[in-house]
């Protein structure tokens, strides 16, 4: 038999069973739509997260008080005083750390802010100027606070472009007075919208002279973390090394596990966030295997239920001259068909729901949601319907066509 | 030189522990052009016998040569070939595709030969003209009365013109008239120059054969040639 003839068949006997086709191509459908969807969505979030700890910028290193946390319960290394002035001019000392270019310290707090009538609570970041390089945003009017101001300890406020709408909604915000925690500050830059970088919501934050934030605002006398920014990325390791060892020199530290600070680098966090995402994709895949499978079981049923109906017809091909090859080719090409017109529509469903799952998400969480499609998840979701496609389809084709076309026509 | 050439035939189904003797040495041969009717009570092997020569199950003990070869040595494509081009069957219970018409039932076997595609319609609707079944062409088989079903299968053992036809009680199910309708055809079909072999109960359908052989328990109980064939279908009573 010639091969398109095989194909009509095969043709043939799909539309001659409409609702065993339909049926079919429905399971392989939902479990690929399915596993697109979920496995697009899984994606998108971990690109989402990455590309804003990415937005930091790669030569980005912190220094946190206290050694580095254990798990998330372990509050005790948190809220140490160990990062103090004395700290931050050891690690401005180029003999100290030659990669160091600039580093601002940072103190956070949250409090409410009043203009007028208007109240809300923000985020305050006490910080230097090289905090606007890092997240790389500068006011979009006005300026950032420069090295006088820090060193005045002046007043001065640059705020987001969420503060700036709930403050002071249409009217104008700079030179205008705000008060933070009762003080008195004047607005001297407004961000344009940019959303969050890395876990820093700009819109919705404050920031003033880290100066003034510690000894007005919060009353401390240290701070709660250490920016700094490296010459460049290829001295990053080596900055690193530089930083333990002038902050142990300057605490007498001799056990690094001892440590009452910790660095952190882009790396660092990148990687710690791989994970978490890694641990979110493991359970999506879980969710995705499992609607892989009800599809699955949805196509094995309707290939088992119709083998006794298939049997006969493979002894009737048969006892009419069809030879085993015949027979299996047909039954391969319908497998075959049915797992293509139902991987296509699958692939086709998933990548539409999962665009329209992206569209929406962009509304929710800003810009940064990417519409990612996953040819893993493709690829797996054709890969298992194909498999039993073929292994329900086949496997009692293969066993109909060993039999003699007299037991084929006999089976019940 | 005999067309059919058995020898000490034996066929036992087993199934499970249980076995069941169907034939136990039977031997006989067909020559090219006869007309044999095969009977017996029920269970007494016919059906196995029929099966057997053509070719759809295989035989536990013994040898059947077919056309001068013996059945061991065709491979299983030649079989194939054998059952699509040489025998024609029509079987007790039609065995008809489901849910597929008169036409694509009848052109099924040419799928299967060497036919080129673009003759096949015109050789089925003439198979189905033959067993005067024009009228139902686009009619789907489970449409069909027991006789135009049993006129279908004819129609299609006949499409790729075959040297021999096997016909187990195809006039079982069927009344008077449709039943001589269909000997009517095979009687053509053997005047035209093929082998037949039919399995019925019927006196009067065995009538239209040329030799009985007679089975009981799975042996052969007797083996004649019919002195004076009935002319006509005039003796066609039920
Ligand atoms: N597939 C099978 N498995 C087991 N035993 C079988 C099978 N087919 C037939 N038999 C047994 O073989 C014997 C002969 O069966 P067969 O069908 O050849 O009889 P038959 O002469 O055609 O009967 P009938 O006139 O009722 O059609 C019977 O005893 C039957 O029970
Ligand atoms: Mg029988």
């Amino acid at each position: 038999m010639s091969f398109l003839n095989s194909l009509k068949t095969a043709v043939r006997g799909l539309k001659t069973n409409k609702s065993r086709s339909a049926l079919t191509i429905l399971g392989i459908v939902i479990g690929i739509t399915a596993i697109i969807l979920i496995m697009s969505l899984g994606k998108g979030a971990q690109e989402l997260i990455l590309s804003q700890i990415k937005g930091l910028g790669s030569a980005t290193i912190i220094i946190e008080p206290g050694r580095e946390p254990e798990g998330m319960a372990d509050f005790s290394s948190m809220f140490t005083d160990s990062l103090k002035q004395r700290e931050v001019d050891a690690l401005q000392n180029p003999n100290n750390v030659p990669g160091l270019e600039q580093l601002s310290p940072m103190v956070i707090l949250s409090t409410s802010v009043n203009y007028e009538n208007e109240a809300h609570n923000f985020s305050v970041l006490g910080a230097a100027s090289l905090v606007a390089d890092i997240v790389n945003v500068y006011p979009q009017t006005g300026q950032f606070i420069d090295d006088d101001q820090i060193q005045q300890m002046a007043a001065v406020a640059v705020i987001g472009w969420e503060v700036k709408n709930k403050l002071f909604g249409e009217s104008d915000a700079l030179n205008q007075n705000i008060k933070i925690k009762n003080m008195t500050f004047r607005v001297i830059g407004i961000f344009p919208k940019k959303g969050s970088v890395g876990m820093f919501d700009v819109d919705n934050a404050i920031i003033v002279p880290y100066t003034t934030a510690q000894k007005y605002l919060s009353g401390i006398n240290y701070y709660h973390e250490i920016v700094v920014k490296a010459r460049s990325e290829a001295v990053i390791p080596q900055t690193v090394e530089d930083i333990e060892t002038t902050l142990r020199g300057l605490h007498n530290i001799t056990d690094p596990e001892k440590d009452d600070f910790h660095v952190v680098t882009q790396e660092d966090i990148a990687q710690r966030v791989n994970t978490v995402t890694s641990i979110l994709t493991v359970f999506l895949a879980a969710i995705a295997a499992i609607s892989l499978v009800v599809g699955g079981i949805g196509i094995m049923n309707i290939m088992l239920v119709s083998v006794t109906e298939r049997t006969r017809e493979i002894g009737l091909r048969k006892a009419l001259g069809a030879t085993n090859k015949d027979v299996l080719t047909q039954f391969i090409l319908e497998a075959i068909i049915l797992t293509v017109a139902g991987g296509l529509a699958g692939i086709i469903l998933g990548s539409f729901f999962s665009f329209i799952a992206a569209l929406i998400l962009t509304r929710v969480v800003g810009s940064g949601w990417q519409f990612v499609i996953s040819f893993q998840a493709i690829g797996l979701g054709l890969g298992v319907s194909a498999f039993v496609g073929l292994v329900f389809g086949l496997y009692p084709a293969s066993q109909a066509s060993k039999k003699s076309p007299m037991e084929a026509l006999r089976y019940e | 030189m005999p067309f059919i050439e058995i020898n000490n035939l034996e066929k036992t189904y087993k199934d499970g522990d249980t076995e069941t003797r169907a034939l136990c040495g039977v031997s006989f041969s067909i020559e090219p052009g006869e007309f044999v009717a095969i009977m017996g009570p029920s269970g007494s092997g016919k059906s196995t016998l029929l099966h057997i020569l053509g070719c759809l199950d295989k035989l536990t003990k013994g040898s059947y040569v077919f056309n001068n070869r013996p059945i061991d040595n065709y491979s299983e494509k030649e079989i194939a070939k054998i059952r699509n081009q040489e025998m024609g069957f029509v079987f007790q219970s039609f065995n008809l595709l489901a849910r597929t018409n008169v036409l694509e039932n009848v052109k099924l076997p040419l799928l299967y030969s060497d036919v080129k595609e673009s003759l096949w319609k015109g050789m089925a609707l003439k198979a189905i003209e033959h067993v005067g079944l024009s009228h139902r062409i686009n009619h789907e088989t489970s449409q069909l009365s027991g006789g135009e079903k049993q006129r279908v299968a004819i129609a299609r053992a006949l499409i790729n013109d075959p040297r021999i036809i096997f016909a187990d009680e195809p006039t079982g199910n069927l009344d008077s008239k449709s039943g001589s309708d269909v000997m009517e055809i095979i009687e053509t079909l053997n005047n035209q120059g093929r082998t037949i072999v039919l399995i019925t109960h019927e006196t009067y359908t065995a009538e239209y054969a040329q030799r009985i052989i007679k089975l009981k328990d799975g042996r052969i109980e007797s083996d004649k040639k019919v002195e004076e064939r009935r002319k006509g279908k005039n003796n066609f009573i039920k």
